[in-house]
């Protein structure tokens, strides 16, 4: 009803809802911080993981998912919730920029949001507490990357600083009690890549059976194939051939063409014709002189069997993905056409030896002593396919970080540390701003204190008495003091090997105040109505 | 719905299936449009202004845009009422004419509705406020133009630019760097632009996407970057002092487009046909590489052969490059648009000082960039951001930026903002009122009353009190007779926007006051509103 007394025409359609001021406000805190408590428990060194049930039909229950990544749970959510929407949305951009503090970033942004709520019931205008928010921000920031040191990327140093990242990485995950094997192994993978950040050239092979000890890495390269049937099983000093190309039968691209014959003759001699066109092209492929050869595409018998005649081992139905790592670990160009045998040299790709392993129950071929050695396996064992999975996610995130880290290589102190020092940072800066925009730094501080808390709740401990410590740890200098989640008490970092690379904090700070800044923006929530779906 | 009967009871049916439509008339019809089209004017209101906040839109599907663009939130709000749908259209004009105060002008339409409202209670005639309000509006226009003045564009680095794109991001969610979001779209323009002719071709920047990073690493490419990689993971990944030559046709075997079979009877056939396969690849790569080119964009896929032949004969190839995007390749490389691989000619080749292939992240994506072309400087806008939602929104907003900078570059008269124009138009129109003899003084003065809703909507958003702000404002600005009094949203101390440096273009306060106005008129004019029963 309007205040004359008319009534409203309905402007928007039916089903459509529109809330406003305070409604939409508590909608989307309602939402938000219902997300961040949702995966807080997972987070730190003690954190719980959780179990991913997919509903609707023809779903089994077999398909569940065990995890402690916080992406990987908020993207399996269906929420309706549009606050929500947008702290999934960070956390999703989270793991493809950096692949972890994927639950870090829900949390903060939610417990931005709480200390916001609180903020507007004292009515604080929000563009008071977001204005607040921006300056504390900024000081965060400059704390962060000041208290971040940065060592020379060759030195032993960065070394050891690539395995206590990775420790820390790892220490929240299901293979905590083995981190330092995997640690190890996750950056004796990354420096194989020597900079490069491309991570499918670290392969992991997933197969279930021994313990999750029994994983390792692999100096060679592993290819999940097996050799053709009547080839040798054990090639050494092999040159390979890799290639895409067509080996069932060849048949013509140009548009429309059909065979048409009238008589069983040339339906031979076509045959015949066809046969030839194949055989001239393993001919080809013959005078490139490769001891393999490995493709793409399936292999019909008949040039398979012209093949092994030769003495060339056949590897059929590489994937794609499988092909660029033997190219790019065997230093070898993937052909597809064959009259150049002149360069033969440099196209071949050259190991040491190639040779059928049976890794369990499952043959697979090894390449050792490629000539360019990028690309690597990682051969994940495990008891069941739910524990293959989350250690694969741990690593992948380990190797994420890792990555990031030989990037960047500003690294900072981790067990709370950095937020302990941020939250310090700004609660110093609130003392000197003038306005009610004090508040809202404050209340940045308070949020940033919540990551070391809830990691503490998560331990079991008492948090209250551990963070205040903390705090006094902090004041008298202490620099690199931290949450020692073993014994329950503050540790010093550096003698526990504690460390974080900065990037990941970085965006997870930047991440999290920018959309608790957009979700405190919002006055007004219209949701269109639902389109309707045509149920068969 | 109201009936005619005839003598014996029966009624005349007079429009088809009358009995399921419903009719309003009159002042009831008046009163309904303005009400539904208010309704939209207020959601608007609280987006307007430096403190204005923003508004969360969840689509049928589902998905989330938090946005303070007025016309994307009239656009995503699914507005089924007539009338306020024309508010809609209203707002959209306003983003296709000018770019920029999208919100603005719905506001003010809502207002001067309001006023129409009350004086349709006082019952003067809806023709009577039409021709008042379009009086007013003649003023106020004259009025702005008096007030507006030229600034030298050119002056201190552009900083006029500059100050006034970080007006128009002042109120969106990026506003925190608005001096460098402000700085990079300046520059942006600048590059593409055509001073002597003043024009801006606005296709040569190209605003790409990509989440991650935050809003901070957004930053200007001074070239193209496209969202491809090189057709063949071994292909090297950067050329310097590139040759383009962009194609349109695929690397695969012709296929003409009259239904045709070619029939294979023996076996002599399939060979020729054969080995003419392999001719084409190998003639495709050759003509490709005899014209001197060192890199090949094509707008269509390559076969493996082809593909492996580009690599072998060490030419970089990419495939699938959208349309819009090889036209864009086009006019700032000089490069041709080549449709047929026999009319390859080394003339037909673009120039440009380096592509390369850059990485994101860690989920593998890599991008294009294109650098130092040889024609027209084309720019690329790579915003990055901690979510979609905030990368759609700084997108929007450096459009707006964007927009407002090449109006100024077209025509570089500026108004104040902070609702200072507003106020001295509407003094001007109180004044002219008094010199209206007939009933339409009383819209004139209404009209007045309208603009004058403008910064009163700003004060209450930034938490001033909107009645005492503007009468100070009002009060001040004919004291010192200056009319870049306005509202001090961001709390800086002075009103004078002068000080404050909040420029606007005139081109877009003239069509916003216009293009309300002329919308109101329309709304006015409806006195009859036959719809279906169930709308």
């Amino acid at each position: 009803m309007d205040i004359v007394g008319n009534v409203l025409p309905q402007v928007l359609k039916d089903e459509a809802t529109e809330d406003k001021g305070e409604m939409a406000r508590l909608q989307s805190f309602v939402g938000a911080i219902a997300v961040a408590d949702l995966v807080k428990t997972t987070l730190g060194p003690k954190g719980m993981d959780k179990i991913l049930k997919p509903t609707g039909p023809g779903q089994e229950m077999t398909h569940i998912t065990v995890t402690n990544d916080g992406a990987t749970i908020l993207k399996s959510m269906y929420v309706e919730n549009p606050a929500a929407k947008i702290l999934i949305e960070i956390s999703k951009t989270q793991d493809e920029e950096v692949g972890d503090g994927t639950t870090t970033v829900a949390v903060l942004a939610g417990e931005l949001l709480r200390e916001g709520e609180k903020l507007i019931q004292k009515r604080i205008h929000p563009q008071h507490v977001i204005a607040g928010w921006r300056i504390a921000r900024d000081v965060a920031l400059k704390r962060l990357r000041d208290i971040s040191t940065e060592n020379d990327i060759n030195s032993q140093e960065f070394h050891d600083d690539l395995v206590k990242i990775a420790r820390t990485t790892l220490s929240s995950k299901l293979i905590t009690s083995d981190r330092n094997y995997f640690a190890d192994l996750c950056v004796k993978a990354v420096l194989r890549l020597k900079g490069s950040s491309n991570l499918d050239y670290i392969q992991i092979i997933k197969l279930p059976g021994g313990t999750i000890r029994d994983s390792y890495l692999d100096d060679g390269f592993i290819l999940k194939k097996q050799i053709t049937i009547g080839c040798k099983r054990r090639i050494e000093n092999a040159k390979i051939l890799v290639a895409n190309t067509a080996m069932d039968y060849d048949k013509i691209k140009i548009y429309g063409t059909k065979v048409k014959v009238n008589s069983m003759d040339k339906v031979a001699e076509i045959e015949a014709a066809e046969k030839e066109k194949m055989k001239h092209k393993v001919d080809k492929i013959l005078k490139y002189q490769p001891t393999v050869f490995v493709n793409r595409q399936l292999i019909y018998n008949y040039p398979e069997q012209l093949l092994a005649d030769s003495g060339i081992t056949v590897i059929e139905h590489a994937d794609f993905e499988g092909m660029e790592r033997v190219a790019a670990a065997t230093g070898a160009e993937i052909l597809s056409t064959f009259d150049a045998p002149e360069r033969s040299q440099q196209v071949l790709g050259h190991c040491d030896l190639i040779e059928e392993i049976m890794i369990g129950e499952e043959k697979m071929i090894k390449f050792t002593g490629c000539k360019k050695n990028e690309a690597c396996t990682i051969v994940l064992r495990g008891a069941s396919t739910h524990i293959l999975d989350e250690v694969d996610r741990s690593i992948h995130d380990a190797l994420c970080v890792l990555i990031t880290t030989v990037k960047n290589k500003r690294v900072v102190w981790g067990g709370g540390n950095s937020e302990m020092q941020m939250a310090a940072a700004c609660e110093e800066e609130a003392k000197k701003v003038q306005g009610k925009q004090a508040f809202a730094i404050e209340a940045f501080a308070r949020a940033l204190r919540q990551i070391p808390t809830i990691i503490c709740d998560n331990g079991g401990y008492d948090s209250a008495e551990l963070i205040q410590n903390f705090k006094v740890e902090l004041q008298k200098g202490n620099n690199t003091c931290g949450l020692n989640m073993t014994d329950g008490t503050i540790g010093n970092m550096s003698e526990l090997g504690v460390k974080e690379c900065l990037r990941v904090k970085e965006q997870a700070l930047m991440a999290a105040s920018e959309a608790a800044e957009l979700i405190m923006r919002v006055d007004n929530i219209v949701k269109c109505a639902p389109r309707k779906r045509e149920r068969a | 719905m109201s009936l005619a009967f005839d003598d014996y009871g029966r009624p005349y049916i007079i429009l088809r299936d009358q009995g399921q439509k419903k009719r309003m008339k009159g002042l009831e019809a008046y009163k309904s449009n303005i009400l539904a089209a208010k309704a939209i004017a207020n959601t608007l209101q609280s987006s307007l202004g430096p403190k204005g906040m923003d508004k969360m839109l969840v689509s049928p599907d589902g998905d989330v845009s938090v946005t303070n663009d007025g016309a994307t939130i009239v656009e995503k709000m699914e507005i089924q009422h007539p009338t306020a749908k024309l508010l809609v259209e209203l707002s959209q004009s306003q983003d296709a004419e000018i770019g920029d105060g999208t919100t603005g002008v719905v506001v003010l339409a809502g207002k001067l509705l309001e006023q129409a409202l009350t004086l349709l209670d006082k019952g003067i005639h809806p023709l009577k406020i039409s021709d008042g309000f379009d009086r007013a509006c003649d003023v106020a226009i004259k009025h702005l133009e008096q007030i507006a003045e030229e600034i030298d564009i050119q002056a201190n680095d552009h900083e006029a630019l500059i100050q006034a794109a970080c007006t128009a991001l002042g109120s969106k969610v990026v506003s925190k760097r608005k001096r460098e979001l402000g700085k990079i779209a300046v520059t942006a323009v600048l590059d593409v632009a055509d001073l002597t002719r003043k024009d801006v071709n606005l296709d040569l920047i190209k605003i790409q996407t990509k989440t991650g990073g935050s809003v901070e690493d957004t930053r200007l490419i001074s070239g193209i970057l496209i969202d491809k990689d090189m057709s063949h993971p071994q292909m090297q990944k950067e050329v310097t002092d590139a040759k383009i030559c962009l194609l349109t046709c695929p690397f695969e075997p012709p296929k003409p487009k009259t239904k045709h079979n070619i029939n294979i009877s023996n076996a002599e056939d399939y060979n020729k046909l054969y080995q003419q396969e392999q001719q084409y690849f190998i003639d495709m790569v050759k003509l490709v590489k005899n014209s001197g080119a060192n890199i090949a964009l094509c707008q269509w896929g390559f076969d493996d052969e082809a593909n492996h032949l580009l690599l072998q004969n060490n030419l970089p190839a990419v495939r699938w490059v959208s349309g819009t995007d090889v036209e864009l390749i086009a006019m700032a490389t000089g490069a041709r648009i080549i449709p047929r691989f026999q009319e390859i000619t080394p003339e037909k080749l673009g120039k440009a000082g380096s592509i390369k292939e850059v990485q994101f992240g860690t989920s593998n994506e890599r991008m294009l960039v294109i650098e130092n072309c040889q024609c027209t400087k084309a720019v690329t806008i790579l915003i990055r951001g901690g979510s979609q939602m905030i990368v759609d929104e700084a997108k929007r907003s450096i459009h707006d930026a964007i927009c407002v900078i090449r109006n100024l570059i077209k025509d570089n008269r500026i108004v104040y903002g902070g609702g200072s124009a507003e106020l001295a138009c509407a003094l001007q129109v109180l004044q002219y009122a008094d010199e209206v003899s007939s009933v339409e003084q009383y819209a004139v003065r209404s009209f007045a009353d309208a603009l004058e809703g403008i910064p009163s909507c700003l004060a209450d958003n930034c938490g001033l009190n909107p009645i005492t702000s503007v009468a100070q404002a009002k009060s001040r600005q004919l004291s010192e007779k200056n009319p870049r009094i306005g509202i001090d949203c961001m709390d800086l101390g002075t009103t004078d926007m002068k000080e404050q440096r909040i420029y606007e273009t005139l081109s877009s306060k003239k069509q916003q006051i216009q293009l309300a106005t002329q919308v109101v008129k329309m709304i006015l004019k409806i006195d009859d509103v036959i719809a279906p029963d169930d709308y």
